[in-house]
Formats: C-alpha cells, structure tokens, sequence
C-alpha cells in the first residue's frame, strides 16, 4: 500500500488560514489503513482546525467526507454537491488522490494534508516500512525475494557495499537489505547466482524515463 | 608495449612491493597543497590517490586533483564514485581523465550523501563499484561505451583498481564479493584501513583459497593513526573498521605518540608484507602526508623501483 | 478569575473509575461538582475525536479514567486509552488549548478516596489554567495561523 504521514499541524494551519468553508476529504484506501487520512482522521483534523480558528476572529466551517477512493473518478462524483458548497479540499489521501481531486474540480482549491511516503506495508503495529521502489523492472527473482532497489540506502544491485556492519546498514538504522538477500540466498542454495554480475539497471522504465503511463487495449471498452 | 600502461601496472608486473599514498583535495579552488603532498611523496610512493568528494564532502574534483599530481611529477590514481555522476557523467569523466594523461582508475561505490555535508542531495547511484568497474573495462577491452555504442577510436585504457573491506560484514561475502569485482574487470585492490592483522590474515586466506591473488594485485591498506585519541575517536565513530584496543593502549602509554604511531605502522607494514599474496600497501595518512617517507624508510620500502621502459616519475 | 468554575468531563470506566465515584459517594466524600462523569464500557473506548469533542462544546477539561495498568476488563483497553490521551495532548498544545487540559488516570473500584483525590486535582489544574481558550475571546495575533501569502485565494 502507500504509506503516508499527516503534514505538522501548523503547516496546515497556514495552508488553510485564507479559507472559511472547507472540504476535508479523507480516503478508504492505503491512507486509512496506515493511520493517516481515513474517516478518523479527517474527525480529528476538522476538530482541530474548528477550535485553532474558534480562539480568532475568523472561524472556520467545515464539511467532512471520506470516499472508498479518491484516485477514481467515480468516488469523486459523489462528493460533487459537497465540493461545491466548499471553499476549497483539503485533501487526506496520497499524492494520488490529491490529484485527482484537483483535476476533477478544477475549480477548487486543493490542500495536501499528507505527505507521501513510500510503497510498503506495515510490519509491526504502528511500524511501516518501504519495500518497492516502483522501478518499473522487477527484479525479485533474482534476490530471493527481496529488493535492493527500495531497500539499499545506495540502491546496489551487486550488494553489499563496505558500509554493512553486524547487518545493520551504516546510513540508517535499518537492516542492510544485502545481508539479508546473502542470508537468504543462503538458505535457499542459490548462492551461485549471486555471483553474476547484474549488469547497469534499465532506469528508463522507472521514474527516470518521464512520467509513466500504462495502456491496456485489452480492457478497453469502446463507448 | 610498456608505455601505455600506467607506471603502477608496469611496477606490480615486474613482481614489485608496491606502496601508494593518498591525498584529500582540499575544499577551496587551490591546488598548491595537492602539489605541495605530491612533492612530498615524491621518491617514497608510486602512485598516489585523489579521493573524489571523500565522505560525501564537497572538495577539488578528483580529477583535478590528478593533474596537479601530474604536473608535479607524480602518478595519479583517480577514484570515482557512483554517487554523485550517473553513467553519462562518469564516462565522460573517465574520457576527459585519460586525455589529461591518468592511466589508473580506483571504482568505488561512495559513501552514502548523508554522512556529508550536503545530506540532502539526490541519491545518484545510477551504477554500483561492480557495474563501475565492469564498464570501464568494456571501454578497454571491447571498446564500447556501456549503452554498447562503439568507441570509434581513442578509447580509454584504464588501470582499473577496486577497494575491498574484509572488516565488513558479512564476512565470507566479502571475498565472494572481491571476486565478482575481478570478473567484472578489477585489476588491482586496495582495501579498508587494517588494523585488525588476524582478521585480514584469515581474510587473505580465503583469498587465497580462491585464488584470487593470483587474478589481481592486493595492496594491503594501512594508516599512521597520530595518537590514542584519534584512535579511539576511530574506534567508536568510523563503521566499516576495527581498531583493536592494544594499539589504543599502546599509543596511549607511549612517551611520544607520535613516534609510537609510526613504529606501529612500520610494524603493521612488515608483517603484511610476509603475507603471500599481498603485493603492496596503500599507505592513507590524509592530513598527515609529511610522516610518509619516514614510514617508508622504516619499513625498508626505499629506494623505490623503477619502472622499465618508463621516465623516472614518482609521487 | 477566582468565581470561575471550570467545566470538566471525566471520561470514566465502568468497571473502575464508575465504581469507585459510587463508592466514593457511599463514603460520603466531597469532590467538586464541575467534574462531569460519563461513563464508558471501558477507557479504551475513547477516541481522541471525544475529547476533542469536549473541548469544541464548552469543556474546560477532561480526563480519562480507567483501571490500574494490567488490570483491564478487555486485556488492552486502558494501554490504548493511554496512548490517546496523549496525542490529544499533542494535538491541543498544537491547536494552542493546552495539552495540560487533559489527563490520564489509573485507579480500581475499591479506590473511592483516590477518585475524589482525583476530581480535586483536575479541578485545582483547570482553575488555574483559568477557562479554555475556546470560552473567552483571544487576540487574533496570539494564534500562530497567519495566512500564507502564496497561497492566497479568495
């Protein structure tokens, strides 16, 4: 899922600070899931906001929502009549989402709550830690089912680099993920082929080639 | 044949203990130091090291670095990391730094942006050592850039060295690793500070089980560590190094740490050199360049060889 | 400010906090009547939009009140109560009301004395911290709202 995380308080704050009437717009996807812009959340924000505004001169009114998803058009048509009467969509989803409100009210001002983390799950109740790195490439057969790509601070494809120590990668405090691919080649009797050099990494297929776009014909209904 | 190999290949091929220094380019626009060490080494070492933006810091390009080398004299040896270039930048870099006349390329992976001063830069990282190394040799041996397009002609001819460190972990992944390196073209290594002489005998071993010291020259990397609490700060802040606490007590109880320090390395210098398969050392005294030909006058490294077929050069 | 008299909702469990406020009402002790029981299952049922609820109608204060650490009805219930309770602090000293308007509290039935003990303190809290700032009128210029300029519109 996506991972993301509620923007400081105070940064919202500001962003809303020239508006009367909002749109809190939560999403019943990732972002509920990850505790940071489901139903709950858009409950807490708007009471936040309501009582920041409630000390001024300028009080604020606001309109609470969560749709099933907001990175599709049809969830977001029926919020119509509730974006209408707001002065702007604070939006609780991901950066995907964001956009798609944006894009389907043009007419709206749109404010991120969140920011957008990474693509990854949680391990550990409150824990959540990335592990694709949407490079467009899988290459997870090659390394026992676990990604470099995502997961080494230096993105190495002929890992580990001198910085593993005691398993532990020297830039953060998270596990080398090279040790691990060792380990668990390892168990798997498949050490040999980690001893084939992975030749320079197709980058165009990932972010790095522009925007990406997918097509499927095949699914396609013509109207 | 000679003249075209850089005058650090010609030296490990005549079977020579070699011995390589290092200098850190400085963090302004001036050379004069980097000519000043080069003078300095001169005599006493065979080629030297540029590091190329050492811990991530912004310093006078590696490259540049090379030059001032060259035109006092010495021999250079670049390195060139995979986080700052992608690998447009760094083919370029390597045309550029074979036309000023550099023969010797050290491939290293880098140190992550975040330990340096620029910590939020963008990750590059395009490339790792290996890929790093392998494309080198591509230009070399087959004579095509790494997207596979020919090199029509002039194409650079790098001796190509790599960094091993047998005091990371996992440990037997580390020769297994060495390994990869030489089949992607590593002609010579010089690994992490040692301290730690059991670990790297036991390391050397499995290199030899391999025989891989038979496949690329290792220089064995040393450092003067100029008192207890440089030491000690090392011992408990440096990742990727083993400082043993006897040589923190030693240089402790030592009259003159400093003197101390360089017996130390002299010691360290003539044990590794009875190791079978350790062709030279890497002697790294960044910042304390001056005690280097002491050093090598105590470790019975001098007179320095000469290269057949090459001008006296030497820094 | 000393005839204010501070409105506090204490959020209590049934099966401590309630108990002990019956008890402490049979022992006939004294605690001040701003504190305003409502009565839960247990404390894990509060969720940090109730508190916050509070203060948006009128509450001066609030506090949770639940079982002794380990002893809750449903294993967990008080741990998490715990956990709300403190990023609602987090959230009123953000939003400029004060995190010390709210608190956690841990006590048994059998604890008639310590629940009065209880309403006394809050009480004497509040009424120093004086009503929430949602109840009397601030300067706008307190607020750390000031408006972004790039991002005006309207």
């Amino acid at each position: 899922m996506i991972i993301a995380e509620q923007k400081p308080f105070e940064e919202i704050a500001k962003m809303t600070a020239n508006f009367d009437k909002v749109l809190l717009l939560g999403c019943n996807e990732c972002v509920t899931v990850c505790l940071a812009g489901g139903e709950k959340e858009v409950g807490v924000l708007a009471a936040s906001l309501r009582m920041l505004r409630k000390q001024g001169d300028r009080p604020l009114i606001t309109l609470e929502e969560t749709v099933t998803r907001q990175c599709e058009w049809e969830y977001l048509d029926q919020i119509e009549k509730l974006a209408e009467e707001a002065e702007c969509i604070i939006s609780m989803a991901c950066g995907v989402g964001v956009q798609f409100v944006a894009e389907r009210f043009p007419d709206k001002w749109v404010i991120p709550a969140l920011n957008t983390k990474s693509a990854g799950g949680s391990v550990k109740h409150g824990i959540w830690e990335e592990r694709c790195g949407l490079c467009g490439e899988c290459i997870l057969y090659k390394t026992g089912g676990v990604c470099p790509v995502a997961r080494c601070s230096k993105r190495i494809l002929n890992g580990p680099c001198g910085g593993s120590q005691n398993g532990k990668c020297e830039v953060k405090d998270v596990d080398c993920i090279w040790d691990q691919i060792y380990k668990r080649m390892a168990a798997l009797g498949r050490m040999d082929w980690l001893m084939e050099i992975e030749p320079e990494k197709d980058w165009s297929k990932a972010r790095d080639g522009g925007p990406r776009k997918l097509i499927r014909e095949d699914v396609m209904i013509s109207e | 044949m000679s003249e075209n190999k850089s005058r650090l290949q010609t030296l490990f091929e005549q079977g020579e203990f070699v011995v390589t220094g290092e200098i850190g380019p400085p963090k302004s626009a001036n050379g004069e130091g980097i000519r000043k060490h080069a003078e300095h080494l001169k005599g006493y070492c065979d080629a030297t090291n540029l590091t190329d933006n050492q811990t991530a810091i912004v310093r006078l390009s590696s490259i540049a670095a090379g030059m001032h080398v060259l035109k006092a004299g010495g021999e250079p040896i670049i390195q060139m990391t995979c986080r700052d270039r992608n690998r447009i930048a760094i083919q370029s870099d390597l045309l550029g730094a074979y036309s000023l006349g550099m023969k010797n390329m050290l491939c290293l992976t880098g140190d992550h942006q975040s330990f340096g001063n620029h910590p939020t830069a963008a990750n590059v990282f395009d490339v790792d050592s290996i890929q790093l190394i392998r494309m080198v040799k591509r230009m070399k041996d087959e004579k095509v850039f790494a997207c596979g397009e020919a090199i029509k002609k002039d194409e650079p001819r790098f001796f190509i060295g790599a960094v091993a460190n047998p005091f990371a972990d996992p440990f037997e992944v580390r020769v297994y690793r060495m390994e990869k390196k030489i089949n992607a073209g590593a002609q010579f290594f010089q690994t992490q500070i040692i301290f730690d002489l059991e670990r790297f005998e036991r390391w050397m071993e499995l290199v030899r089980e391999r025989g891989l010291h038979e496949r690329a020259y290792i220089m064995a990397g040393v450092m003067p560590v100029k008192s207890a609490k440089v030491a000690a700060y090392m011992q408990k802040n440096v990742s990727g190094m083993i400082v043993p606490d006897e040589m923190v007590t030693r240089l402790k109880n030592a009259e003159d740490q400093q003197a101390e320090a360089v017996e130390i390395c002299v010691e360290q210098i003539k044990h590794i050199r009875k190791i079978k398969g350790v062709s030279g050392v890497h002697i790294m005294a960044v910042g304390w360049e001056e005690i280097v030909p002491s050093i090598a006058e105590k470790a019975g490294l001098l007179p320095r060889p000469q290269a057949a077929g090459i001008a006296r050069v030497a820094g | 400010m000393s005839d204010f008299q501070p409105k506090i909702v204490a959020f209590c469990c049934y099966y401590c906090a309630y108990s002990a406020a019956d008890l402490a009402g049979s022992m006939r002790l004294q605690y001040p009547p701003t504190v305003r029981m409502i009565e839960q299952p247990c404390s894990g049922r509060i969720d940090i939009r109730l508190i916050l609820q509070a203060f948006e109608d009128g509450a001066d204060g609030v506090y949770v009140a639940g079982c002794l650490e380990g002893d809750c009805h449903f294993l967990k219930g008080n741990y998490r109560a715990k956990l709300r309770v403190a990023q609602a602090k987090k959230i009123l000293d953000d939003v400029g009301i004060g995190g010390d308007r709210v608190e956690m509290y841990n006590l048994s039935g059998s604890m008639g004395p310590r629940f009065a003990e209880i309403a006394h303190e809050m009480h004497e809290r509040i009424k120093k911290l004086g009503p929430s700032p949602l109840n009397r009128k601030v300067e706008p210029s307190q607020l750390n709202c000031e408006a972004e300029p790039a991002a005006g519109q309207q």
